[in-house]
This record gives C-alpha cells, sequence and structure tokens, in this order.
C-alpha cells in the first residue's frame, strides 16, 4: 500500500518537476511508437483495404493467417529482427541494432497484422455500401481502394489508436532489438523493466502510471475526433 | 425553372438530342441458387422516353434494371445497347439512383466534385451548376448524409446526371420521400427526359407511372406480362395481372 501511495507521489513530482531523464524517455517512447504506427498505416491501410475489396484465390486463407499474425509473439519478433540486424546477421551492415531504429522496425512488425486485420474489417463494411454504386459508376479497382481508405479515415482512427496501444505497450521486442540503453534507447515499457528488477517498484509504478495517463489521453483525443466525425456523419 | 408536369404527357426530346443507346434484352434468365428470378426475359426499348417497369413484389424490377445495367451477369440471355454488349463505354453512358440513396461521408459538394474528378465522361457542367440545378447549392458545406431524405435522393440524381449518361436507371427513387419532394423530383426527371436521357423507371406508384411513363413494362414473376405504351397500359391493359394491379387487387 506504500508503495502505491509513494508511487503516485512520484508520478506527480516527476511529472510536475518536468524531470529531464523522464521527457526524455516519454519522447523516446512516443517518437518510436508513432513512427512506427505511422509506417504500420502506411502498410497496413491498403493492405487491409486490397485484401477487403479485391477477390482473389487464397484470400480466405492470407485472411486467417492476417489474424493468426495479430498475435505474434513480440519476443520472437524481437528475436527474429535481432538476428536479421546483429553483425553477423544479413542486414548487419546497416549498424542499427541497439538504435531506436531497430526498435521502430521491431515494432512496425508487431503492428501491421494489426493495422491490416482491422482495415480489412472496416474497409469491407464501408465497401459493401457503396459497392454497387462504385460499379454504376464504372471506377476501376485502383481507384476504388483510396477513395474507401479516405471515406474509411475516422473509423480507421481506432485501428490506428490499436496499433499504437500495442506499440506504447510493447517491451519484448525493443528490449532485444533496443537494449534499453541510457539516453539512447531506453523507453517508459523497459525503463519500467528495468526498476522493477532493481526492486525500484516506487519508481516503477510511477512511470507506469505516467504511460497510463498518456495512453489515456490519446485515447481520449481521438475519441473526441471519432465523436464529432460522427455528429457530421463523416465517420 | 422546372418544367411544368402534365399528368400523362410525355414530351418528345429534340430528335437530335435523343441517345443512340436501344436496348434488345433476348432470353434472358437470372437465378440465384435454385431459385430462378427472371426467366427467358425478351424486350425492347427505344431510345427515348420514360419506360416504367412495374409489377408486384418479387416481380424481379430491381433485379431487371440491375442486369441491363450490368451490375449483374445473367446466367444466360444477351443484353444490347445498340447492338453492343455491355462493354465499359456503354456502361460509361449510364447511370443509375438507387432507392437508397448512397452518399460518400462527405459533404455534399464533394459528393459532386467526387463524380467529377474520378467518372468518365466528364461533365460540361461545372459543380456549382449542378448544384443549383439541383436546388442544393445552399447546403453544398453540410455533410451529404445530413440532407433530408428528398434532398439526399436529389443529390443523387445530380450527381448521376454529372456523368452525362444517355440512359438513367431509377429503382423507386421516391419510394421513401414525401409528396412534395417526389413532385420536385418527377418535374426534374421530365426535364431531364425532354433533354433526351432516356429514364428506365422502376416504380409502385400508379399516380407517378401515370405522370411520367411514355411506355409501361409489366413484370410478374420474373416474366415479362406485358410491354405497352402508357396511354393503352392505363386504359386498356392487356394482361390480367396488370388488370388486376391497376384495380387495387393483391397480385402475388
Amino acid at each position: 500500500m506504500q508503495d502505491f501511495s509513494s508511487s503516485f507521489a512520484l508520478a506527480f513530482a516527476l511529472i510536475g518537476g518536468l524531470d529531464a531523464d523522464l521527457l526524455e524517455i516519454i519522447g523516446l517512447s512516443l517518437r518510436v511508437s508513432l513512427i512506427a504506427v505511422i509506417i504500420a498505416a502506411i502498410i497496413g491501410f491498403p493492405l487491409g483495404a486490397s485484401i477487403a475489396v479485391i477477390r482473389f484465390p487464397g484470400r480466405q486463407a492470407v485472411d486467417i493467417l492476417l489474424n493468426a499474425l495479430m498475435g505474434l509473439p513480440p519476443v520472437v519478433v524481437g528475436l527474429l529482427v535481432y538476428m536479421m540486424i546483429s553483425r553477423a546477421g544479413p542486414l548487419g551492415w546497416l549498424n542499427i541494432l541497439y538504435s531506436p531504429t531497430a526498435m521502430i522496425i521491431a515494432q512496425v512488425i508487431l503492428i501491421v497484422p494489426i493495422v491490416a486485420a482491422l482495415t480489412r474489417q472496416t474497409i469491407e463494411d464501408l465497401h459493401r455500401e457503396y459497392d454497387e454504386q462504385f460499379r454504376s459508376f464504372c471506377l476501376p479497382m485502383n481507384r476504388v481502394i483510396p477513395i474507401l481508405i479516405w471515406d474509411a479515415r475516422y473509423s480507421l482512427l481506432t485501428v490506428v489508436l490499436a496499433g499504437f496501444g500495442r506499440a506504447i505497450a510493447e517491451v519484448g521486442a525493443v528490449i532485444i532489438v533496443g537494449g534499453n540503453i541510457n539516453h539512447l534507447t531506453r523507453m517508459m515499457t523497459t525503463s519500467i523493466a528495468l526498476e522493477t528488477s532493481k526492486g525500484n517498484l516506487a519508481l516503477a509504478l510511477a512511470l507506469g502510471l505516467v504511460l497510463m495517463l498518456l495512453s489515456l489521453t490519446i485515447n481520449a483525443l481521438v475519441y473526441a475526433l471519432r465523436a464529432s466525425a460522427k455528429h457530421l456523419a463523416y465517420a | 425553372m422546372l418544367c411544368a408536369l402534365v399528368p400523362n404527357t410525355w414530351l418528345m426530346p429534340e430528335i437530335d438530342k435523343i441517345s443512340q443507346l436501344p436496348l434488345k434484352v433476348s432470353e434472358l434468365c437470372f437465378s440465384a441458387g435454385k431459385k430462378q428470378l427472371l426467366r427467358d426475359f425478351n424486350l425492347h426499348l427505344d431510345s427515348y422516353g420514360v419506360t416504367v417497369v412495374m409489377g408486384p413484389n418479387g416481380a424481379g424490377k430491381s433485379l431487371l434494371i440491375r442486369l441491363l445495367h450490368g451490375l449483374l451477369v445473367p446466367d444466360s440471355g444477351i443484353v444490347e445497347w445498340n447492338g453492343k454488349s455491355l462493354e465499359l463505354n456503354v456502361r460509361q453512358a449510364q447511370a443509375m439512383v438507387f432507392q437508397k440513396p448512397v452518399l460518400l461521408r462527405r459533404s455534399v459538394a464533394a459528393n459532386i466534385d467526387f463524380v467529377l474528378d474520378n467518372c468518365e465522361p466528364k461533365s460540361n457542367k461545372s459543380s456549382r451548376k449542378i448544384l443549383e440545378e439541383a436546388d442544393l447549392y445552399d447546403q453544398r458545406m453540410q455533410p451529404a448524409r445530413l440532407l433530408s431524405g428528398g434532398e439526399q435522393q436529389r443529390l443523387a440524381l445530380a450527381r448521376a446526371l454529372a456523368t452525362s449518361p444517355q440512359i438513367l436507371f431509377l429503382d423507386e427513387p421516391t419510394a421513401s420521400i414525401d409528396p412534395s419532394a417526389t413532385r420536385q423530383i418527377e418535374r426534374w426527371l421530365a426535364q431531364v427526359s425532354a433533354s433526351g436521357v432516356k429514364l428506365i423507371l422502376v416504380t409502385h406508384d400508379i399516380g407517378q407511372a401515370r405522370r411520367l411513363a411514355s411506355d409501361v413494362v409489366f413484370m410478374h414473376r420474373g416474366r415479362l406480362s406485358e410491354h405497352t405504351p402508357a396511354k393503352q397500359f392505363f386504359e386498356k391493359p392487356q394482361s390480367s395481372e396488370a388488370q388486376a394491379y391497376l384495380r387495387g387487387e393483391l397480385v402475388i
């Protein structure tokens, strides 16, 4: 109980005092997760939309695979990325092991299946509604997909949010490829893991509270944006 | 701006404005699963005027216009527009307005711009002109899906006309709107028809058919019961099903 109260006090002291180390960790966590989510969206939106719209042999198998990949174990992804980018690996020459870039790559691999699978569902629903009208307009498929993504943009915010949630809370993969190096690759989740292993539970919990606060704020912002879009019948 | 509409009058368009796509349908069949929904359907339509497709529910009216427009592929039979099958340039000369307007999640103006930017052939009218004709210019910045039912259907019609169609299919466009909005759309349709666009209109509204039709296709259980000029259809229908339908009896 003492741990909880002291960690709350510590959390507020850290935030209120604008602790430089904490701000650096929060900044890196946000930077890595946001870049990973943006890249995942760039890959996942058209991928998911294509699976939703285009009929091709093996579509169902791709669908099943995508859903299965949503549950990718982060440590396995971390290990695979590590093997690829370590000095002995095929991409060792990139020299990105233990860097934020490596963490972004690992997170992108973890998030793309989530973004693509949820996008497929969202776009499929919208496509069902628009399909006859688009065929009546004789729209070619290469125009249909970007149009659907644009019209589903507010619904896809929830998809982005799900990806961001996974990225910001992820620890297994980023600790393997990032190494949790102070002032270089230390993120909120890896700090929490480190402080816990050191027995510094109050600080770990304080960081956890900051993480939850961040997540809550971003969720609230997206919810507000979606609510206003819904009010205008755009979502 | 919209021309006055007198019941039972249909204005012949000027000859040079008439679309060049007469329709010939031969032995058209369509089934869903084991149920045959359209059987041995034969039809010839002129490339001008307002053809009204009538019949009880389940007769296959909406199915027929979807087959004619190429949204569905028949099991067998031929659909030819001026001797051509439903190839891309034939389909691009057609447009369709659905019973429930499918509007994009965008503003009123963006719905028109979408067609002007993405569809062929391009209209020579500006977005502003199209919206003014639809009497929707003042609502151009509003979200399209927040318009009233009548306004939504006018926007859907304006958007369809923005593709400069020679043939316009209308699947019960006024089924869920009030009489005043219906009247406004009917006036507009009469004007569109007079400009040379061929209209193929599905409706249950006998009054609407009387006001707009130049000829009537009456369907029953996936078959053509009769295809006659409107005046003859309403004064002396040939088929017993059409006679019963016009008397207001239940036709099953």
